[in-house]
């Protein structure tokens, strides 16, 4: 179970004061060092063969995500003939991961994927975000409810954003209990359990160090991923914020065997940008993370970018805007 | 293939058109030298680049001569602020040719591309500009009121920055008012002399930057000739030694730059991600050609084996070839004389009981290479701890308390550079008070700013390169009689305090 191995990694029984000094007691992080780390990995320079294998592997991490108030069943089957489809006029073109919705639009996205859907045959996955999505305010009480509803809506994958407030006072126990009970919901009828994604809004996080301390407080209470963002607050995603994360999952697998995914969300807008990322992820965690069972880009627009860029590699120009379809 | 087999990105030379020979620039003009001209060769792969020329006795006599013309009748009567349009100037075309320079600096020292593009032309660029922004502000550099250029410097420089170290050494000679003769390392010309074409380009007037090439014999006559005013230095201590012997009992003035074996101490506090990235950049950036690399690490024994075990992993993912490859961490040895000596120290190294292990690097069939190399369990008195390989090769050494790290970072005939990783704010202040290091970096390492001094203690040299102190290297101070006497008979079109504001 996974709280013997929070135990294990803590050296105690799990309490507000054991998991804040666990926390506190992580090494710094320091901020130019960090920043100059990332700047490096972006000045790799990936070309030919690397260039045409980095672009379909980043299609095959996207989660295709579209998550507005005036979202609609319409727009969702949208989003999924994309995600299924992504260029009509090449077939070898990969699809994505997943599609990310809002919980109550999870069972329209399921049934649009139909046999396309990984519980249907399928590869693609639904995720849904969950426990009040973006701002976390609600009582864990609602956030389970909402977690559950989407997990029996059919969604493959929750994401779940914790609880700013109490991580910035410091009261880490009730944010790691928040995650733990929250992993609970995720829990199907039949024992298997849905994908637990735990957004930290590092945006919202201050420092470099409070992102190390929220990813190990995720990765204790069992996230199966790590991910940046809600997309909602500025900064999202950024690559000294995910390449620390990287660095979170990397030292959590040497020391529990453990695998724990990574996503940037939001703000990753350009194949330049996401062939950065993917630099990132194989020089710090290794090449393994390339799968989208341990890396996803939480993105809409970046998709189409990526297939103007293979469709540039086919014909060897560029064509436009509308040449892919928006959504 | 994987994808961390990046798919070559090699950097077009195509920006760069190389001549077959190089002659000497002398005067303004490039001249034929009258020694046996050699061959530069790229290290990577023994490819033959141009034809140096030798310069010899006579050679150096012309250049010396051009260039006292030149201060005595030009460059030193000019006002700081006309002085200060041609090296702004400079810094411009610097700018301009940025990517033919680091494509030849590239190829003829052998470091990886991404370096001399993103570190070396820039930082040339960076002291350039500096020191122009000096010219005309003499007054202001803490040496009294106007102080005078010293006349000629005879400046012999090394192959590890080629044009970094030209930069460091022409940009605040000629600011001062002094013109120069400069001797770059015999296997990195190639530079030097495209910063001729550059100095021709600024329309520089004749005479007051010369550049001689040859061996250490042509840098021995240069410095040797009687009407050298300066000798600035960098390179080994026993060139450095050689020269302080040579100008001894002579009116000329020194300032030398010389080895390293500095000390990076890593505590256990420290933010460990950057401080692996800091020990990574402080030995194996420029292949440990670095006087100021952080060749020893000292780290604290309840972290030890954390920091080996990161380090080994980080050190998997450098890359290391072609230096033009843009994906390039780890270039060439810029020569075999080089490998030869980083691979006796290392094996002395291994002999003496230390762990040693390498990168598992494909090494390329031509050229100088050598893996990034980490020894473990140095002792103090091992050879590796006490000398400057200047290759890419760390000791690793331990420490219990500060005051353990402070003794033995300090037990060294050099003192250049030191390194120090802590979280704590006090520590880093208190351990950089005791260290004898002229540079001391905290938190980060191998960082270079036109305005900060650099310079060593004890057997790194003396004098300080960069900054106001860097100024003071090539200024006098005048006597008030002398300025009154000066202002009675106007030879120069010094700027007036009152316009210069």
């Amino acid at each position: 179970m996974t709280l013997d191995l929070a135990r294990t990694v803590v050296g105690s029984e799990l309490s507000e004061r054991s998991l804040r000094a666990f926390a506190l007691g992580l090494p710094g992080v320091d901020a130019i060092g960090l920043e100059q780390r990332a700047a490096s990995l972006a000045t790799r320079s990936i070309k030919t063969t690397s260039k045409r294998w980095a672009l379909d592997t980043i299609i095959s991490l996207i989660d295709l995500t579209t998550l507005e108030g005036a979202d609609t069943p319409g727009k969702v089957r949208s989003l999924v003939a994309k995600a299924v489809l992504p260029d009509p006029s090449d077939p070898t073109c990969p699809q994505v991961a997943a599609v990310c919705v809002y919980g109550d639009l999870a069972h329209v996205a399921v049934e649009a994927l139909g046999s396309n859907h990984a519980g249907g045959g399928g590869t693609i996955n639904v995720a849904a975000v969950a426990t009040a999505f973006p701002s976390g305010r609600a009582s864990l009480r609602v956030k389970l409810a909402d977690t559950a509803d989407a997990v029996e809506a059919g969604a493959d994958e929750i994401d779940m954003v914790i609880d700013r407030g109490a991580f910035l006072a410091g009261r880490y126990g009730e944010v790691f209990d928040e995650i733990v009970a929250v992993k609970e919901a995720c829990r199907r009828s039949d024992g298997s359990s849905a994908h637990l994604k735990v957004i930290l809004e590092t945006g919202e996080l201050a420092t470099y160090d409070n992102v190390r301390r929220a990813s190990w407080l995720a990765m204790l209470a069992g996230a199966d991923f790590i991910k940046t963002s809600t997309g909602k607050v500025s900064p999202a995603a950024t690559l000294p914020v995910t390449l620390l994360m990287l660095e979170a999952v990397r030292d959590w697998h040497r020391l529990t065997g453990d695998l724990v995914g990574v996503k940037p969300a939001g703000g990753i807008r350009s194949s330049k940008d996401a062939v950065r990322y993917l630099v990132t992820v194989a020089e710090t965690a290794g090449e393994r993370w390339l799968d989208p069972r341990l890396f996803r880009f939480g993105a809409s627009s970046l998709l189409n970018d990526v297939l103007l860029q293979r469709q540039k590699i086919e014909t060897g120009h560029y064509s436009g805007a509308d040449y892919v379809t928006i959504d | 293939m994987t994808f961390l087999d990046y798919a070559p990105a090699p950097e077009s030379r195509s920006i760069l058109s190389l001549r077959s020979s190089y002659g000497l620039f002398i005067d303004g003009e490039f001249v034929d030298g009258h020694g046996d001209g050699f061959h530069t060769v790229s290290p990577a792969n023994e490819e033959v680049l141009a034809e140096i020329s030798t310069a010899d006795g006579h050679d150096v006599d012309l250049a010396v001569q051009a260039a006292r013309r030149a201060h005595d009748k030009v460059w030193s009567r000019m006002s700081g602020a006309d002085r200060g349009k041609y090296l702004f100037r400079i810094a411009r075309l610097v700018q301009e040719r940025a990517r033919e320079l680091a494509v030849a600096e590239s190829l003829d020292n052998g470091k990886p591309i991404k370096e001399s593009r993103d570190v070396d032309v820039p930082l040339v660029a960076a002291w350039f500009f500096y020191y122009a922004g000096w010219a005309d502000k003499l007054d202001y550099a803490g040496l009294g009121p106007a102080p005078r250029s010293l006349g000629v410097a005879a400046q012999v420089i090394p192959w590890n920055f080629p044009l970094l170290m030209l930069a460091w050494k022409i940009a605040p000679a000629l600011a001062a008012g002094n013109t120069v003769v400069l001797k770059p390392a015999e296997t990195t010309s190639l530079t030097a002399l495209l910063f001729a074409e550059i100095v021709q380009q600024a329309g520089l007037p004749s005479g007051v930057v010369n550049i001689v090439t040859g061996a250490g014999e042509t840098g021995r006559m240069l410095v040797n000739h009687p009407d050298i005013d300066k000798v600035a230095f960098t390179g080994s201590t026993a060139v450095g030694r050689e020269i302080a012997r040579s100008v001894a009992g002579t009116s000329k003035k020194v300032t030398l730059e010389l080895g390293g074996k500095a000390a990076n101490i890593v505590f256990d506090d420290a933010p460990i991600d950057q401080a692996i990235e800091g020990i990574v950049n402080g030995i194996f950036f420029n292949q440990g050609h670095v006087c100021c690399a952080g060749s020893r690490l000292l780290v604290q024994e309840n972290v030890h084996e954390e920091v080996v075990d990161r380090l080994k992993s980080r050190l998997s993912t450098l890359r290391m070839g072609d230096p033009l490859d843009k994906n390039t961490d780890i270039g060439a040895i810029n020569s075999a004389e080089q490998l030869q000596r980083i691979r006796e120290l290392s094996d002395i190294g291994e002999a003496e009981g230390a762990d040693r292990w390498s990168a598992d690097c494909v090494i390329p069939d031509n050229g100088f290479w050598f893996a990034p190399t980490i020894f473990d369990n140095v002792s103090t008195s091992s050879r590796i701890a006490r000398e400057e390989i200047f290759g890419p090769v760390l000791s690793v050494l331990t420490f219990r308390t500060p005051a353990e790290a402070i003794a033995k970072a300090n037990n060294t005939p050099y003192g250049l550079s030191a390194g120090i990783w802590t979280d704590k704010g006090s520590r880093m202040l208190a351990v950089a008070d005791k260290l004898r290091a002229g540079v001391i970096w905290a938190n980060t390492f191998n960082r270079f700013d036109p305005a900060s001094p650099f310079g060593g203690y004890k057997e790194s040299g003396y004098g300080r390169e960069g900054g106001r102190h860097g100024l003071a290297a090539y200024l006098a101070p005048q006597s008030a009689a002398a300025i009154t006497a000066s202002a009675a008979a106007p030879k120069t079109t010094r700027v007036k305090k009152g316009s210069a504001k």
